[in-house]
């Protein structure tokens, strides 16, 4: 799976930090999300796919590779 | 699964069931149902980067026109008018009745109104089509009037001062965001809107709009003050949409009751700001308007449809972003609660913040302008009931 996040849209809610702390973190000033891994390995699907559901800004889009 | 689902309300919480149920192997039928003419919109940045500006409008979109197709759904344009539950049947506006399996009511909120005669010139904000109204108006608005210091009424009168309006905040509480943030961090909203310019005028109740020739020239206050403007934006809360759900044998009070599951009645669930449940731990009746809730709460349903069983215990989160300042809460502040700083002081323009009940519990996790210290102070909330 490949994973794109939008800067602009994203709130720093942090919200997928809690649900995939592999894949991503945010930024210590602003809280943006910052992304670790850009194709996360199949074990972390259902945790990024969850990420992106809760994500409060649709800001995650995960796209199946 | 080939169960008929029928969703009404395609805003993010109807939605997100239908994205869920999809990809929990549901491939029976799939239809949405919604009143508003444009396709699924994030409501948050409506009060914020929409009013000003920021924002064309299609970026509030949820999904792209591609993801949509892919959800393999029927969407029906309709306002949903009355409920069956025993038959199972929906009937929209203009008669149509559309049969279900199973139902999810994500109807959402319809804003509370001051009474009396609404002039020209006065707005109330939910839908994308209110948010353009108002954007529209702004910037030929002089004064500009704010009825309801809540979330929404701080957001709106953080853009209009931000496009150079006039601005009056009206509320009869003493301090902007009391119900959501306290005495002592209300306070801290009041003076960043007095900072930027904002008239606050706390502690007096408003008793309607006043016009001239049909337009509106004021807001009349209890004390007999009139505040004078030529635009009102009135922000004093919200109702749960179920107008439509009376006499449908579904349990209505202040939203629709459901049990822990979230489920109203055999094949009826409700989603979101409408949706009433049990807070797991005291069993007292909880209803948390909120986008996370929307989303959260969505997943829950749409995995007990799925034949889970799945109870709703989560923690409350909004954020507000007035002005620079971004404002986030995990958890619920109490009337009462203490305010404890666990990085930064009062006195600072960023910090995180704790606040206590009387008992000790730690009720919520703020952050002002600290978006990651306020996600991980999370770790300290008691984990006990989100309402007393």
């Amino acid at each position: 799976m490949k994973v794109i996040v939008d800067e602009e849209r994203c709130v720093g809610g942090g919200q997928c930090v809690a649900a995939a702390p592999d894949v991503f973190d945010q930024r210590d000033d602003d809280g943006v999300v910052v992304l670790l891994d850009p194709a996360p390995p199949h074990e972390r699907a259902a945790a990024v796919r969850e990420a992106a559901m809760l994500c409060p800004a649709a800001a995650i889009v995960v796209v199946d590779t | 699964m080939t169960s008929d689902v029928l969703i009404v309300g395609a805003s993010v919480g109807g939605l997100t069931v239908a994205e869920a149920l999809r990809r929990g192997g549901h491939t029976g039928r799939l239809r949405l149902v919604d009143p508003d003419p444009h396709p699924p919109y994030d409501r948050p940045p409506l009060s914020k980067q929409v009013l000003t500006g920021l924002w064309p409008p299609d970026r509030v979109r949820l999904r792209t026109p591609e993801q949509l197709e892919a959800l393999d759904a029927e969407w029906v344009w309709g306002r949903a008018e009355r409920l069956d539950a025993a038959a199972r049947t929906v009937e929209l506006d203009g008669g149509r009745a559309l049969a279900y399996d199973t139902l999810v009511i994500a109807t959402g909120l319809v804003p509370r109104r001051l009474p009396g005669p609404e002039p020209a010139g006065a707005h109330t904000l939910r839908s994308l089509d209110e948010a353009l109204a108002l954007r529209h108006a702004l910037p030929d608005a002089g004064r500009v009037a704010v009825v309801g210091a809540g979330v929404l009424g701080c957001e709106i009168a953080a853009a209009a001062r931000t496009l150079g309006r006039e601005v009056t905040l009206v509320d009869p509480g003493p301090v902007p965001m009391a119900r959501h943030l306290g005495p002592e961090l209300g306070g801290r909203v009041a003076a960043l809107h007095r900072r930027h310019g904002v008239r606050l005028r706390l502690g007096t109740a408003v008793t309607g709009l006043v016009g001239e020739r049909g337009r509106v020239s004021g807001v009349a206050l209890a004390d007999g003050e009139v505040v004078r403007a030529d635009l009102a934006v009135v922000t004093i809360g919200s109702v749960p949409a179920t107008a439509w759900l009376e006499n449908s044998g579904l349990a209505l009070a202040d939203g629709i009751v459901c049990d822990a599951r979230c489920r109203a009645a055999p094949g009826v669930y409700a989603v979101g700001d409408v949706a009433r449940w049990p807070d797991p731990v005291t069993g007292v009746g909880i209803r948390v308007e909120s986008r996370t809730n929307a989303t959260e709460q969505a997943l829950v349903v749409a995995a007990n449809i799925l034949g889970d069983e799945r109870v709703h215990a989560p923690v409350p989160y909004f954020w507000s972003d007035q002005y620079d300042t971004k404002i986030q809460v995990h958890g619920r502040v109490g009337g009462g609660d203490r305010v404890r700083y666990l990085e930064g002081t009062a006195a600072d323009d960023r910090f995180v913040a704790l606040t206590e009940s009387d008992g000790g519990r730690t009720t919520a996790a703020i952050g002002w302008n600290h978006p990651r210290g306020a996600r991980t102070a999370r770790a300290h909330l008691t984990a006990a009931p989100s309402q007393p």
